[in-house]
């Protein structure tokens, strides 16, 4: 019997998110001050000092709140397209093979080559990270969506109708429920994805956000600051994918197999 | 006049490179209300597609399927499915709200479902495990959820597909003598597909054994006309019924095993 043995789960769950983050920070502080020791590479005290810095002073925040308010419009956007065309397409043959080509076709342009397009197009402004960013999310969201409502298991149809409900409730009660697994994993993805877009734009073109801060403390030699945005983004996309996969427990992950 | 009636059925699948395969030809088959018919055949037989025609999930290409006198069209309320596999079951939802669904879809009140639904949980000795999701039973619960699902419905007739083909013996022999009990308590018409003789014996009132497939019919109807305390391996009369049905499946196994194994 170990030490976690006698623990809940969720405490050994805690305890070992304790530990992994705790050895990242030391690995990372042993590199920096003993193996590299140079000003390029700041070890986590001085990243966490100069974090508190821009914390206090309201800029990390600020470009937080811009970076994240961007992704969440785009994403929510972006799954809110992709979710009900998804389902028409998984649903419906026809509607599958009109709309295959855009999805196998857009699916292998990434939401990095289209910044320029975006940005002469939509501006330098919310409007071109936005338009990325649902770019970047319609896609893996539809596909993950058809392919979960082709994954329902025929029996479950079959069933439905032997208890007698017509189309529109099989649709509603059966399918889609059955789906939801799916379009969370496929929206979990999609989170991913933003995350990457959006820092991508925000080097190349953008006056503000996370990204445009790694861009300006670059001119400037502030590798502090660069590390300050680096740990912040790993720091949320680690607390959004929680979200998510606790969002996929809560709704389906406990009675289905995707995780 | 029979419940159930197919006569010259045939039902041919083509493949997608164009073959067809036909799986049952002038297939002939009367259940009466109230009876418990097994349907025996080794594998490839064609006995799901049987079962398959009468809940109406395949359409007969010639002859005529038909239920109380009426053309099976398509699947229906007034025949309830058992499936072998769990996947027939909602994940999503409770046991309670899986064997309430039915109900449900057609509108029946909240109230009066759960009490209905909780009855016939009771029935199939799931009492008490209302609020667990399918996956937090066993198989032999699952199984019994979804006969409880299926007997809440009130069908003119339940079509059990090799329920309890997927459970250890053990669990399988509990399920037999649970569903006879059922069976006899709500005097449903059952038509129960299965390889096992076992099983088929226990169970039924008449079984029908299936020639090998492919253009399967039925080889012959045998009744099984044994006492409750009868419908054991052990029995004298059981035996004999046993030496009947192995001599009339004997070729037939025999021709399924050269083409299959």
């Amino acid at each position: 019997m170990t030490v976690f043995g006698r623990l809940g789960e969720r405490a050994k769950i805690l305890l070992g998110y304790a530990i992994g983050f705790a050895s990242m920070f030391v690995l990372w502080h042993v590199a920096s001050v003993y193996l590299v020791s140079s000003v390029l590479f700041p070890p986590p005290t001085r990243v966490f000092v100069k974090g508190y810095e821009l914390a206090r002073d309201g800029v990390l925040g600020q470009q937080i709140a811009i970076s994240m308010q961007r992704i969440l419009i785009g994403f929510v956007c972006g799954s809110a397209i992709g979710v009900p065309v998804g389902l028409a397409i998984g649903s419906f043959a026809a509607v599958r093979r009109v709309l295959e080509p855009y999805t196998e076709f857009f699916r292998f342009i990434p939401a990095t080559a289209m910044i320029t397009v975006a940005v002469i197009w939509f501006g330098i402004g919310e409007g071109s990270k936005i338009f990325l960013i649902i770019y970047t999310t319609v896609f893996v969201v539809i596909v993950n969506t058809a392919a979960g409502v082709g994954a329902v298991a025929p029996n479950k149809i079959r069933a439905a109708q032997s208890l007698g409900a017509n189309r529109a409730q099989i649709f509603l009660f059966v399918a889609l429920p059955a789906t939801v697994p799916y379009i969370l994993t496929g929206m979990r993805a999609a989170m991913g994805n933003s995350f990457i877009t959006i820092i991508a734009a925000e080097l190349i073109a953008a006056n503000a956000g996370l990204g445009k801060m790694i861009w300006d403390a670059r001119l400037f030699m502030l590798v502090d600051q660069i590390f300050v945005a680096l740990v912040v983004l790993g720091l949320l996309g680690f607390v959004t994918d929680r979200l998510f996969r606790w969002a996929i427990y809560a709704f389906a992950g406990r009675f289905s197999p995707i995780t | 006049m029979a419940l159930v009636r197919l006569s010259a059925v045939s039902k041919v699948f083509r493949s997608l490179q164009g073959r067809d395969y036909v799986a049952v030809r002038d297939f002939d088959l009367e259940i009466e209300a109230g009876e418990f018919f097994c349907l025996l055949g080794t594998s490839g037989c064609g006995k799901t597609t049987v079962l398959n025609l009468v809940a109406g999930f395949e359409r007969a290409t010639t002859g005529s399927v038909e239920i109380g006198g009426r053309a099976i069209e398509g699947p229906g309320a007034d025949r309830g499915v058992v499936f072998q596999g769990d996947d027939s079951l909602y994940s999503w939802l409770t046991a309670l709200a899986n064997v309430e669904f039915g109900m449900r879809m057609r509108g029946i009140k909240r109230g009066d479902r759960q009490d209905r639904a909780r009855r016939y949980l009771d029935l199939v000795g799931l009492a008490g495990q209302d609020n667990k999701h399918p996956s937090e039973l066993s198989g032999g619960m699952k199984q019994r959820i979804q006969i409880a699902r299926v007997l809440a419905n009130e069908p003119e007739i339940l079509l059990m597909d090799e329920p309890f083909a997927a459970l250890d013996a053990q669990t399988r022999g509990v399920m037999q003598q649970e569903l006879l009990k059922i069976w006899r308590a709500t005097g449903k018409t059952v038509l129960f597909i299965t390889h096992d003789i076992d099983e088929a014996i226990i169970l039924a009132t008449r079984l029908g054994v299936m020639h090998a497939g492919p253009a399967s019919k039925l080889k012959g109807v045998i009744p099984v006309e044994l006492g409750d305390h009868e419908r054991d391996r052990t029995a004298d009369r059981f035996i004999g019924v046993y030496r009947q049905v192995h001599a009339m499946i004997r070729e037939e196994l025999a021709i399924a095993t050269r083409q299959t194994a």
